[in-house]
């Protein structure tokens, strides 16, 4: 059933159900929006997408109402532009931020639109919050006096991560966002993913800012500082620089990154390939102690390769702890094969090697300082940079980044394939292990069409397929027949569904499991340039796809440095020296509870979703 | 239908009440004990503990599988709930319109200097602490107080050395 | 009744008359009647709100009707020995007639009560509230038997529809329209929501209601229940009204043993309980959506309409919410029929409102009133006008959404038509009579200051704009009004009514709104002369304001 009406008397035609906004886009009408975020939530808090409805004695707020048969809409008559001028205004005014020194200085939803309302008066002084910044976490700076309370990054982190953490208190003018009913975000259960971050319209909550440390290391004559990169950045920098979602950059990253001093520009995709290496002969491992007599293993297996994810679990999950992979993710694999291997290799000291790594991740930031990540004998990475803060480092040193060359990556660390490429995206993990993993089985290559596993592939929360393993290699005999189930999940909500059915005792039968912690994977991470929406994760995915289908190898047993590593170096996957540099143990980090909850009672039945 | 109701005493022993929070969510049946029953819980909370503090914010939180962060959200909501511990007794000035008109304003005023403390603050002897409410349905006797639940009706500055002197 | 008792006394045991101290007068009254050996021969039920509150603590004596007034435990032995011994009235127990000052013998001889038409109150003050066979006795369950006995779901809701009964919490929505769209909803289950949470200042309905007849809500949810589908109701109630609580829940258990609630009622097979909330102090939980969410264990926050509760309410089912007057006719409608309950009130506004009188009127109190009565009626006939000798100023009518109306207006009839082209509301109920020393800017000051606290602060609007308003507003009181100032409060009064989420910040400016039209000269005399005629700015009216304190 369709519906016909005139938006700014423009006739339009969108099916039932459609909002005025979307109507309005479908007629080239741009409504002005802060708290609505696309397919999560419109809380209608902010009232700024208000529109004139003829008939109607108030503005209605084209986020939320739908449009009917013969409405007429007008989006920028008198009453709406002054009612949205008055809300930009009273927010201006309430707002305690300073646009120069702000990190969202130009890019700020906020900034924007009162500049294209032409605002030139704050007319209603009026106080603003005082809390101080928020910088507990190592990945996030929260700062309240910037909140225009629009509530995206409630319904974020509590829809699409189902973890709850940031909460309106207080009520009225006192209403403040707060983490967990604490003061500082590191004493809650965040998982420090940044989704929070990718949606705040403005410079509220942003990534912690390690540029400048960058520059220290890069302005310190003693270091060697290089840099690596996550497969997400290439498909993502470009919107920086105003290129659109699914802008393949990776020639001129590296040539910008060059410039900008790095002694060396790697490739996070060499520590994937070497991630499927041990994670792939890690599945095999438990599938033979679970299939081939002796001690089960627990499966399903899940993947390690999200932090976000390892907090989660960690956190919510630590009970399951047992089923993950003990691999590090390839950052951190990377950081500590550069600071023994290659530190060996080009006799630099350990400790005069900075690595940075350009992540699409919040988490990584915390990640790199866990205790553990020193396997080196010294930090095995030193700096994590988001995607956004690359783009303004690039930005600050002057570089024309859209009229760069193209650069290559440096070997040996710079070599990957295709396969690592797709670990940017949900699915990708899966994709290459089932590459590497059937053709080390069978030995031939993955019968499926450009190696795609189509059915985990795309945007769905929770995927499944299953592969046949059939003509197995005699070294292989009890995988004959055996039909690998997999699943995998983006968006720690579907992931909570995925391991509730774990817990149930897996009536799916998966032995392997990919989870990453943001929606569409680490395209669509938290620390990657905004806007983020379906229709951009699925640009980004696209280019992703691209570049793994144009490189010559797609299989990471095929990528040489890699088999050099081992060669050279760490002997055979989950050997010795692999296990003291490429894999690390989990803790339960549950908090304590000083009274524990009620023992003798029950526990509820269900947990009803927050609104 | 006894006339002055008395506020029992925040329990002393803090395990015996999380132990009769305990009891009071275990009367209800599970399918019960979710988000619906949060308010009556931190009611039955504040009895017991007098405020609201954090361990009890997240004892309550996990017997009915909700996050700390939306605990105290409601909490910090409702104006009945406290965070900080109170006086032993509690003044409330009723603000509703009929008290205003009729010097509720003065009355408040008055309080303020008597006790040198601001709405929302406790004595430092913790006799008394001082809030507001919007009329309590006794307009009839405005201006009124409100001290533990007794209404004193006709209020006015003079009055009141001698009404506070009934507490303690 | 076959009562062997010689006297029946009633004690009003009303909220306001136990503040003034129905209590201790109860006990005396015990005592008095034992050392006179009359407790086998007097009967003594303790009633809700009779109305009078102002001239509490209330004590009618039956058979003779004698009503007495303003009581004290000392009085007691003197009434015993007197009046149920002797024979004798005691005169100088009497209510005195405000206008006369003569004392007068019977509540009805007063023209306080001759006036009022009791339809919704027609137990309050009369019954005790907490017998379940007081109220039976006075034709209490008949009409749901009738429901359950005679009539079909949708006959309810046709009889309902048919009364042309109105929301009296406030909007006046039809409530038949409310009840029908629930029951044509296919999702279950369905709920029935009473909102007593009552949070306009000044308005005491539903608190009267509930403390002196709380089985009439309890079966018009039950009826309301039958008619729309649903077997589980809730009853909100404000936590400022312990003793309504307190009450009700004590009825709904009785009405639980007595299956009056519970799995088959009346052996009709329809099953409907109950269950009362308390709130914990938040006036936007009046509005509907958030009254549900705070049910639901929710903040206290109003969510946008569509969909309307009605087809997404509480726990997101089908739910009516109705506030507890409105229930409160429903029993009423179903025994004498709608063509009966259309004969009072207007053609648009049938059936009665009670009023909560207060401020500087002589008769502070309760009252209910057939709609189309005039406010003129009410606050002098009724009222009994000013006290002190003191001017009318204006009428403040509908609570914090509301407004106020100077004399001219007085002729305005109380119904869902008259009172907003007026500039006023018909709200919930509240209804405050202000004298000359009331300053309108001041009282306009003090609405957006009690609505800027009481914002939840979702949307942008309200959480701020109010604020703004309530700045310039405290700047004119305080001798800084500058021109200009009442434009911008204009300007941000549009703004409000249009872009708010809910009715909260869609109404606020209402009270500044009507001020601003009846008595504009007060804000100009406030920016420009910085004068307050009233005296009541403390800045602008040095001498006054330091009297103030001592009134
Ligand atoms: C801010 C605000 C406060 C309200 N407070 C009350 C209230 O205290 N009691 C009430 O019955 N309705 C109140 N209402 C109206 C309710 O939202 C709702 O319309 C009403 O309870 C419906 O019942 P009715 O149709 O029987 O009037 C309030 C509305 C708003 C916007
Ligand atoms: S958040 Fe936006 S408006 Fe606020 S200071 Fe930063 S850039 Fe300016
Ligand atoms: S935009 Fe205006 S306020 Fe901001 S820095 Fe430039 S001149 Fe200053
Ligand atoms: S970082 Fe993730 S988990 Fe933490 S508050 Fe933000 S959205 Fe929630
Ligand atoms: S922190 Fe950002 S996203 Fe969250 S409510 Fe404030 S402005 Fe909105
Ligand atoms: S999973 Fe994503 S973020 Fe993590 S290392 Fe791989 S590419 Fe980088
Ligand atoms: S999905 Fe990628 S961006 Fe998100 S937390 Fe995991 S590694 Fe980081
Ligand atoms: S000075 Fe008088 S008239 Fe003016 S606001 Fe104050 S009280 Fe009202
Ligand atoms: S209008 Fe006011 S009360 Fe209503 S939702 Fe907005 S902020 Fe809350
Ligand atoms: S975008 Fe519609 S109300 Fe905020
Ligand atoms: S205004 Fe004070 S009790 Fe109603
Ligand atoms: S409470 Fe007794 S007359 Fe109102």
């Amino acid at each position: 059933m369709s519906v016909h009406l005139t938006i700014d008397r423009i006739p339009v035609e969108v099916p039932e159900g459609t909002t005025l906004l979307e109507a309005a886009r479908a007629a080239g009408v741009t409504v002005p929006t802060l708290c609505h975020v696309p397919g999560v939530a419109s809380p209608g808090t902010c009232r700024v997408c208000v529109v004139e409805v003829e008939g109607m004695r108030t503005l209605q707020p084209a986020c939320l109402a739908e449009a009917r048969e013969g409405l007429v809409v007008r989006t920028a008559s008198r009453r709406a532009r002054e009612s949205r001028r008055l809300t930009v205004e009273l927010l201006l005014a309430a707002h305690g931020g300073d646009c120069p020194s702000c990190a969202r200085n130009g890019a700020c939803d906020l900034q924007r639109l009162a500049e294209s309302l032409g605002i030139r008066e704050l007319r209603f002084p009026l106080p603003h919050r005082e809390t101080p910044p928020d910088r507990s976490t190592p990945a996030l700076e929260r700062d309240m006096r910037k909140c225009i309370l629009c509530r995206r990054c409630v319904a974020v982190c509590a829809e699409i991560q189902g973890v709850g953490i940031l909460a309106p208190c207080g009520r009225g003018l006192a209403t403040e966002i707060v983490p967990g009913g604490e003061t500082e975000l590191a004493n809650t259960l965040c998982v420090q993913c940044g989704q929070c971050s990718l949606v705040c319209p403005v410079g509220a909550i942003a990534e912690r800012d390690d540029v400048p440390r960058v520059w220290a290391a890069l302005d310190d004559p003693a270091k060697t500082v290089i840099v690596q990169t996550a497969p997400a950045i290439r498909a993502a920098l470009g919107e920086c620089f105003g290129l659109p979602p699914g802008s393949r950059v990776t020639g001129r990253m590296v040539t910008a990154l060059r410039r900008l001093g790095f002694n060396a520009v790697f490739d996070t995709d060499f520590g994937a390939d070497l991630t499927i290496m041990e994670e792939g002969s890690e599945l095999l491992e438990r599938l033979r102690r679970t299939l081939a007599g002796g001690e089960p293993a627990a499966l399903p297996l899940f993947t390690s390769c999200s932090p976000g994810w390892i907090n989660w679990l960690e956190q919510y999950a630590p009970e399951l702890i047992p089923n993950l992979s003990t691999c590090k993710s390839p950052q951190q694999m990377f950081g500590a094969i550069a600071k023994t291997w290659y530190a060996q290799k080009t006799g630099v000291k350990p400790e005069n090697l900075v690595v940075v790594s350009i992540m699409p991740c919040t988490a990584k930031k915390y990640e790199c300082v866990r205790e553990e990540m020193c396997a080196s004998g010294v930090r095995d990475v030193d700096i994590v940079l988001t995607t956004r803060e690359l783009g303004r480092m690039i930005a600050e040193a002057g570089i024309d980044f859209l009229h760069l060359p193209d650069g290559p990556m440096d070997a040996p660390l710079g070599i990957s394939t295709g396969a690592a490429d797709v670990f940017a995206n949900t699915g990708g993990v899966m994709e290459a292990a089932l590459r590497t993993v059937y053709e080390l089985v069978t030995g031939r290559e993955l019968p499926l069409p450009k190696l795609h596993v189509l059915p985990v592939m795309g945007l769905a929360g929770v995927k499944e397929a299953a592969v046949t393993l059939t003509g197995v290699l005699p070294e292989w005999s009890f995988l004959e027949g055996v039909t690998l189930k997999v699943a995998v999940a983006h968006g720690l909500a579907n992931a909570r569904e995925v391991c509730a059915a774990v817990r149930a005792g897996n009536p799916q039968g998966w032995h392997f499991i990919e989870i990453m912690c943001c929606p569409g994977g680490c395209i669509g991470g938290g620390g990657q340039p905004r806007p983020v929406d379906q229709a951009v994760r699925e640009a980004r995915i696209r280019a992703i796809y691209e570049e793994d289908e144009g490189r010559p190898l797609r299989k990471s047993h095929l990528n040489p440095a890699v088999q050099a590593l081992y060669r050279e170096f760490l002997g055979r996957p989950l050997g010795p020296l692999s296990h003291q540099l490429l894999h690390t143990h989990y803790h339960d980090r549950r908090p304590a509870e000083p009274f524990p909850p009620p023992a003798n009672i029950p526990p509820p039945a269900a947990t009803n979703s927050p609104r | 239908m006894a006339e002055p109701v008395t506020v029992p005493p925040p329990a002393a022993e803090p395990a015996a009440a999380f132990r009769e929070l305990d009891a009071f969510l275990a009367h209800f049946p599970a399918e019960l004990r979710t988000r619906t029953l949060l308010i009556p819980a931190l009611q039955k909370a504040q009895e017991l503990f007098g405020h609201l503090p954090p361990a009890v914010q997240r004892h309550v939180a996990a017997a009915l599988g909700l996050t700390a962060g939306e605990v105290y959200g409601v909490a910090t909501f409702y104006h009945y709930f406290h965070l900080q511990p109170q006086g032993r007794h509690v003044i409330n000035v009723c603000l509703g319109t009929p008290c205003y008109v009729k010097g509720a304003r003065g009355l408040l005023a008055a309080l303020r200097r008597e006790l040198g403390i601001d709405l929302g603050g406790t004595t430092p002897d913790r006799r008394f602490s001082l809030g507001c409410q919007r009329c309590v349905g006794a307009c009839v006797l405005a201006p009124i107080l409100i001290i533990d639940q007794k209404v004193h009706s006709y209020v006015t500055p003079k009055k009141l050395a001698a009404i506070l002197a009934q507490y303690p | 009744m076959n009562d062997p008792a010689r006297f029946h006394l009633l004690l009003c045991a009303g909220g306001c008359c136990l503040s003034s101290g129905m209590a201790s007068v109860r006990t005396a009254l015990a005592a008095a009647l034992a050392a006179h050996g009359l407790a086998e021969q007097v009967r003594v039920t303790a009633t809700g709100c009779m109305g009078l509150c102002a001239q509490g603590p209330l004590l009618v004596v039956n058979p003779d009707g004698v009503c007495y007034c303003r009581l004290q435990a000392a009085d007691m032995a003197e009434l015993v020995r007197g009046h149920l011994v002797g024979g004798q009235v005691v005169e100088r127990l009497l209510c005195p007639d405000p206008l006369t000052g003569a004392p007068v013998r019977a509540l009805g001889d007063l023209d306080f009560y001759r006036r009022q038409r009791k339809v919704v109150l027609r137990n309050c003050g009369v019954v005790d509230p907490a017998s379940l066979a007081e109220y039976e006795g006075r034709g209490g369950y008949q009409a749901l038997r009738q429901a359950l006995g005679k009539m079909t779901p949708a006959q309810v809701v046709e009889e309902v529809s048919h009364s042309g009964l109105r929301g009296r919490g406030g909007a006046g929505f039809p409530t038949g329209l409310k009840w029908a769209a629930v029951a044509k909803e296919p999702a279950t289950p369905k709920y029935v929501v009473g909102n007593a949470d009552e949070g306009d200042p000044g308005a005491f309905m539903d608190r009267s209601l509930l403390e002196g007849d709380p089985y009439s809500l309890i079966e018009a949810m039950t009826i309301c229940g039958y008619a729309v589908g649903a077997r589980q109701g809730y009853v909100y109630v404000r936590a400022e009204y312990p003793l309504a609580i307190e009450r009700l829940e004590a009825a709904v258990a009785t009405a639980l043993a007595a299956g009056r609630l519970g799995p088959d009622i009346f052996g009709s097979g329809f099953g409907f309980t109950m269950a009362v909330r308390t709130g914990a102090g938040a006036f936007v939980c009046g509005e509907e959506t958030a009254l549900l969410h705070s049910i639901e264990g929710r903040r206290g926050e109003p969510h946008p309409k569509p969909p309307f509760p009605t087809a997404k309410g509480l726990f997101d089912q089908p739910t009516v919410l109705n506030n507890v007057e409105t229930f409160a006719n429903v029993p009423y409608i179903l025994r004498h029929g709608a063509e009966q309950y259309r004969a009072l009130g207007t053609r648009q506004s049938p059936g009665t409102k009670i009023f909560a009188l207060a401020g500087n009127v002589v008769n502070n109190g309760l009252v209910e009133v057939p709609m189309g009565m005039s406010l003129r009626e009410i606050v002098f006939d009724i009222g009994g006008g000013i006290p002190g000798g003191k001017m009318f100023k204006a009428v403040q009518i509908g609570g914090a959404a509301g407004g106020c109306l100077p004399i001219e207006q007085l002729d305005t009839p109380v119904t869902y038509e008259a009172l907003p082209k007026a500039g006023a509301m018909m709200g919930s109920g509240g209804l405050l009579v202000l004298d000359e020393d009331t300053c309108m800017v001041d009282l306009a000051r003090y609405f957006l200051e009690f609505l800027q606290e009481e914002s939840c602060g979702k949307c942008t609007p309200c959480r701020l704009g109010i604020k703004a308003m309530r700045d310039i507003l405290e700047r004119i009181c305080g001798g800084e009004g500058e021109e200009g100032d009442i434009g911008k409060l204009e300007l941000l009064s549009d703004y409000l009514a249009q872009s708010a989420l809910c009715g909260l910040g869609q109404a606020a400016p209402n009270n500044l709104l009507s001020t601003l039209r009846h008595f504009r000269v007060e804000y100009e005399e406030h920016i420009r002369r910085k004068h307050c005629r009233a005296g009541v700015c403390p800045a602008l009216a040095p001498a006054r304001a330091a009297g103030e304190e001592a009134r």
